[in-house]
């Protein structure tokens, strides 16, 4: 069986981000689950990589595992969340859980199977290098990239304004 | 499959050698730390291992080696291991895309002395920093001790903090440049002139920054030994203590790289391409430029550490929120308008 190297690649970045996926769920010690999470983000940016998005890539990276995990761990550490102090959930709250995800997933698999899914050509779609998307978004783009910056902007303020009443 | 020996072949050798020569810098950096102090605190420095005490990171090294190696009781054994190895691995990591030197030519094939010339140099440089907390925040929280943990939870507010102000900076040089390459920003400052003419207020920002992400006194606050008992590194002994304080000094080596090819022109000199001489001659003489820059900016490194007393934490933050972000912003406005400018005349 001929496989290119591709797939090699895409196989063994697959495999590696399902199990570290399961692992944020199945870990009982919260510091693992963000491990593991980080682990996913740097999988998920491989795949990034190989669709040639090296853009998307990186500043998943940055944004995902550099500075929001980051904040993850400051508070897990801060409030000293261990396995043993982990409070007990309730039987029926497990029950929920299990039937909602389930749901979900239902609907997920019905909205996939019928779904027609073009192949990429990652080699032959430039779109993801910095300066394809950046004029992407400048000219195309320009109105909705705007107004999400001012919705950045006004979260920002928003997190201010609740840091300075607690002070 | 159709492989290029020689592409991994090559690869595999530039690697190993950015890695070596990383490590012996680092080394000597430590060596160098020593004599510098003593020659500001006006005393002699190691100088009782081999001539001048050049032997002294060897017997240092060997020394951590030796040593007890303990692992605190209740604490998070892979964590603790994982800390320090973080460290390491991050910081010898971003080495991959700075240009060391121009192309040689060796029987008919051209080689870079850069490992990967990827569009995205600069993005990938800060997403390894970024996650140069992990290494700090893991050991302290994973040694299982107060004071570890607060100079870890100090040390990573530091690094995010800074790491803002190096953004905003950066991006006015890249709104100049027009690049995310270092090989082509160094190619442009070959052709014109450095960067640091350009952006000075820039670049001093990123020095400042530099000095905050690398952990470098005035802002060691991370190990403040007057009020932490030393720092995230407390109970860390023999060489898992040894990768921590090293990784600190390859740090300072790739920052110091970063900021001569950024700012100072790389591996160009003056007249480089007005010499006359043989092309890989040339490539030789700007390697060499380029690691007189790196030891000039160590040596700054050093000289700061041993001059300028340490901040008080609140005293930083301010300098970080309230003085290097507005800086930065006003470099990038000010760039944006005569990039505009310039453009459009």
């Amino acid at each position: 069986m001929g496989m290119s190297l591709q797939q090699i690649v895409f196989g063994v970045l697959s495999i590696i981000s399902i199990i570290s996926a399961l692992g944020v769920i199945l870990s009982k010690n919260p510091v693992t689950s963000v491990l593991c999470l980080i682990v996913t983000f740097f999988t998920i940016a491989g795949h990034y990589i190989m669709l040639n998005a090296q853009f998307l890539a990186v500043v998943h990276i940055i944004v995902y595992a550099g500075a929001i995990m980051v904040l993850f761990l400051f508070v897990i550490m801060l409030m000293n969340l261990n396995a043993e102090i982990e409070p007990q959930k309730r039987n029926w709250l497990k029950y929920a859980g299990a039937i909602s995800g389930g749901a979900l997933l239902l609907v997920l698999l019905g909205a996939l199977r019928e779904a027609d899914v073009t192949p990429i050509q990652p080699a032959a779609s430039d779109i993801g290098l910095i300066s394809n998307l950046g004029k992407t978004l400048f000219n195309q783009y320009v109105v909705p990239f705007e107004v999400s910056s001012i919705l950045f902007l006004s979260a920002m303020v928003g997190a201010v304004i609740i840091g300075k009443r607690e002070a | 499959m159709n492989i290029d020996w020689f592409f991994i072949l090559e690869k595999i050798v530039l690697i190993s050698g950015v890695l070596a020569v990383s490590l012996l810098v680092a080394m000597y950096s430590t060596w160098g730390e020593r004599k510098v102090a003593s020659i500001i605190q006006d005393r002699i420095g190691p100088n009782r291992a081999g001539f001048m005490g050049l032997l002294q990171p060897l017997a240092d090294g060997g020394k951590l080696f030796f040593k007890e190696e303990i692992i605190p009781g209740n604490s998070n054994r892979f964590l603790f291991i994982l800390g320090p190895s973080l460290a390491m691995i991050v910081a010898c990591m971003t080495s991959a895309v700075i240009p060391w030197g121009d192309t040689l030519t060796i029987a008919g094939h051209t080689v870079s002395l850069q490992i990967a010339d990827i569009n995205i140099g600069i993005l990938y440089i800060f997403g390894v920093v970024s996650l140069g907390v992990y290494g700090i925040m893991l050991g302290g929280w994973a040694s299982n001790n107060k004071y570890s943990l607060l100079a870890s939870v100090r040390a990573a507010s530091q690094i995010i903090s800074y790491e803002l102000a190096m953004g905003l900076s950066l991006i006015a040089l890249l709104m100049m440049t027009g690049t995310l390459s270092i090989k082509e920003i160094v190619e442009q400052q070959r052709h014109g002139g450095w960067n640091v003419l350009y952006q000075p207020l820039g670049f001093l920002i990123f020095l400042v920054c530099s000095f905050a992400e690398c952990n470098r006194t005035p802002f060691d606050l991370s190990e403040a030994e007057s009020e932490l008992n030393g720092g995230y590194h407390l109970e860390y002994s023999s060489m898992k203590l040894g990768f921590y304080l090293f990784a600190e000094y390859i740090n300072m080596f790739i920052s110091s790289a970063l900021m001569a090819s950024l700012y100072f022109g790389g591996y160009s000199f003056p007249f480089m391409d007005s010499l006359g001489l043989a092309p890989n001659l040339v490539t030789i003489l700007g390697t060499a430029a380029l690691f007189i820059k790196i030891i000039c900016f160590l040596f700054f490194f050093m000289w700061v550490r041993w001059t300028i007393p340490r901040f008080r934490y609140d005293q930083l933050m301010r300098l970080g929120w309230n003085i290097m972000i507005p800086l930065a912003l006003a470099n990038m406005l000010i760039t944006g308008a005569i990039v505009l400018y310039r453009s459009t005349h």
